[in-house]
């Protein structure tokens, strides 16, 4: 079966000429087209523009193209702009909006012959951590369609958890990408801050928000994380020396690898069985030669806070330009800023008002110092907490999520949901890079070991953890319903 | 500390969000459950913490002072609910 492959598995039939293309296409185009709706991962499926990429990027094959990715099947969060193809982010004042430009993550899949099949659903504009929050409807896990995928990115990772496409694109601003990939049982990388251009991403938190990659294996998200980075002058906040060069992984040695456990990570509010699988996976790694560190890192009990004032700080200003004026639908109110207030009350769903909210009332006179400036003092001493422990430890390791994938509709209490973030969101803050690899399973659901290490320590953290995924193993990984 | 209704009503004015009864109070309830975890940093001695408002710390970032391809007029105005004659139609906001 195509669709059960790694991309780097279907690349290298593709090059061996044992499959075309058109043939890799078709065959994801047809199980999205079958399984789709039993998922609701897909909110647009793109069956022309794929089939037509599908055979361009076969001639560039047939003329030697040396790009890794050329031919190879892609799923896009549908909050990254697509020329000509709707991008929603899964809110209702974004219905009808097709975008006249290309993203430069889209931009450089393009020119490098990767196929994209179509944009996968979201939590609206990002902003959640079950993806219960889109206006179009919930995303189902495939390891119990009665549970979430986690979020934001949840149509993302279960499109290629569920084989709907090899690989696929999500946004990270407080977990999105590690959270989902967890809770699904792939790999999903957050790249450091400035390696992926954001330009094109719809914004949510500028100052958190990071494209990356979802795969079956470390391998394919290294394999995307190369094609994806690299400086963009569109970017005001891309890196210099963006580009992720990997080369050809190849397995190497746990031993003498510092990896650090910090208590505040791994303390009651761990579930037992994620606890136990996680500690588990953790001496086997010992075992292999890596060294266990307990560390402390206490800023990162105000993390949830933090998170929870700057996000929504910079999600209130960047929502600031959905206002009805001169694009998008408009309901009509009382007086111009009466239009504003109807469109955005009427067309924002209610997570989305309530961060805005948030916010809005975090920068406001007399509650700016209490809250957002001192929500980024905290931000700079767990930044600096972080960067103090890489001097004595190459990993900060722990659960990527604190349970395992929810029931739908399970977690009724706010505060509960936001608190679920709170192993992902450190590397956001310091604008670390961030691995969730699967580790095994806890009640028959994926449970994912998470690595955060130093600022453009994206290399190194890839190449471990091609290593480390050596030693988990990976013939848990696959949904039993497929 | 804790938002009153009042509060709610002028923070939805300046989030420029028409919001229903219901959903104030709804609001009032989550906003007060979050002020309420936000307490823990209210706490926090961050006397000499320097604020870090970014990722990664970058300055003067400049753009390169050239001439360079922008979107045509008609793909611009494509996702406009009203134009005429390559502009935008919005509802007045100066009367006459």
């Amino acid at each position: 079966m195509i669709t059960q492959l790694t991309a780097a598995e279907i690349a290298e039939q593709l090059r061996a000429k044992k499959l075309s293309a058109r043939e890799v296409t078709e065959a994801f185009l047809s199980r999205v087209s079958s399984e789709n709706p039993h998922y609701n991962a897909f909110l647009t499926v793109d069956e022309e523009g794929a089939l037509a990429s599908a055979e361009a990027a076969q001639a560039q094959l047939d003329a030697g193209n040396s790009s890794p990715l050329c031919g190879i099947p892609i799923a896009i969060k549908d909050n990254l702009s697509t020329k000509g193809l709707r991008t929603t982010c899964a809110s209702k004042i974004l219905e009808n909006y097709i975008p006249p430009f290309d993203a430069t993550t889209i931009t450089s899949l393009k020119e490098q012959g990767c196929i994209i099949l179509g944009k996968t659903n979201l939590d609206e504009f990002a902003m959640g951590t079950t993806n219960e929050n889109s206006a179009y409807g919930n995303v189902h896990n495939p390891w119990d369609p009665d549970r979430a995928p986690g979020g934001s990115s949840g149509g993302s990772a279960v499109a290629v958890s569920a084989e709907l496409a090899p690989l696929s694109l999500g946004s990270d601003t407080g977990g999105s990408i590690r959270f989902p990939a967890a809770l699904c049982g792939i790999v999903g990388f957050k790249p450091t801050y400035g390696r992926v251009s954001r330009y094109g991403l719809v914004a949510f938190g500028s100052s958190l928000d990071q494209i990356g990659p979802f795969g079956k294996s470390v391998e394919d998200t290294a394999l995307l994380s190369q094609a994806i980075s690299g400086y963009d002058p569109l970017d005001s906040t891309s890196l210099r020396d963006a580009k992720i060069n990997i080369g050809n992984l190849k397995s190497g040695s746990l031993k003498g690898l510092k990896l650090g456990l910090p208590e505040e990570l791994f303390g009651p509010e761990i579930d037992e069985q994620v606890k136990e699988v996680f500690e588990l996976a953790l001496d086997n790694l010992v075992r292999q030669g890596a060294e266990l560190k307990r560390i402390s890192l206490p800023s990162i009990k105000f993390g949830v806070t933090t998170y929870y004032i700057i996000a929504p700080a910079e999600a209130s200003s960047n929502l600031a330009r959905f206002d009805g004026v001169r694009f998008g639908p408009r309901i009509e109110g009382e007086g111009h800023i009466g239009n504003f207030s109807a469109t955005r009350g009427q067309l924002f769903g209610p997570e989305v008002k309530l961060r805005i909210m948030v916010g809005t009332y975090a920068l406001s006179s007399g509650y700016y110092d209490a809250y957002y400036h001192r929500a980024q003092q905290v931000r700079g001493l767990m930044a600096t907490e972080f960067e103090k422990a890489y001097a004595d430890v190459d990993y900060i390791v722990s659960p990527t999520s604190p349970i395992v994938a929810p029931h739908l509709g399970g977690i009724k209490d706010q505060m509960a949901l936001k608190t679920l973030d709170m192993c992902t969101i450190p590397a956001n803050m310091g604008g670390f890079p961030s691995i969730s690899i699967p580790c095994g399973l806890a009640y028959d659901l994926p449970v994912g070991f998470q690595l955060t290490g130093p600022v453009m320590g994206d290399e190194k953290m890839l190449t471990d953890a091609y290593t480390i995924e050596q030693a988990f193993g990976r013939d848990y990984r696959r949904p039993p319903i497929l | 500390m804790s938002i009153s209704l009042d509060e709610v009503r002028h923070v939805a004015q300046l989030a420029r969000l028409e919001l229903s009864e219901s959903e104030l109070m709804s609001f009032q309830t989550q906003l007060n459950s979050l002020l309420g975890h936000f307490e823990d940093i209210q706490h926090l001695d961050v006397t000499g913490l320097q604020p870090k408002p970014h990722a990664v710390a970058m300055q003067n970032v400049f753009a390169a002072d050239k001439v360079h391809m922008c979107l045509p007029r008609d793909e611009a105005l494509a996702n406009s609910a009203e134009t005429k004659a390559g502009l935008f139609i919005v509802p007045t906001i100066i009367e006459e």
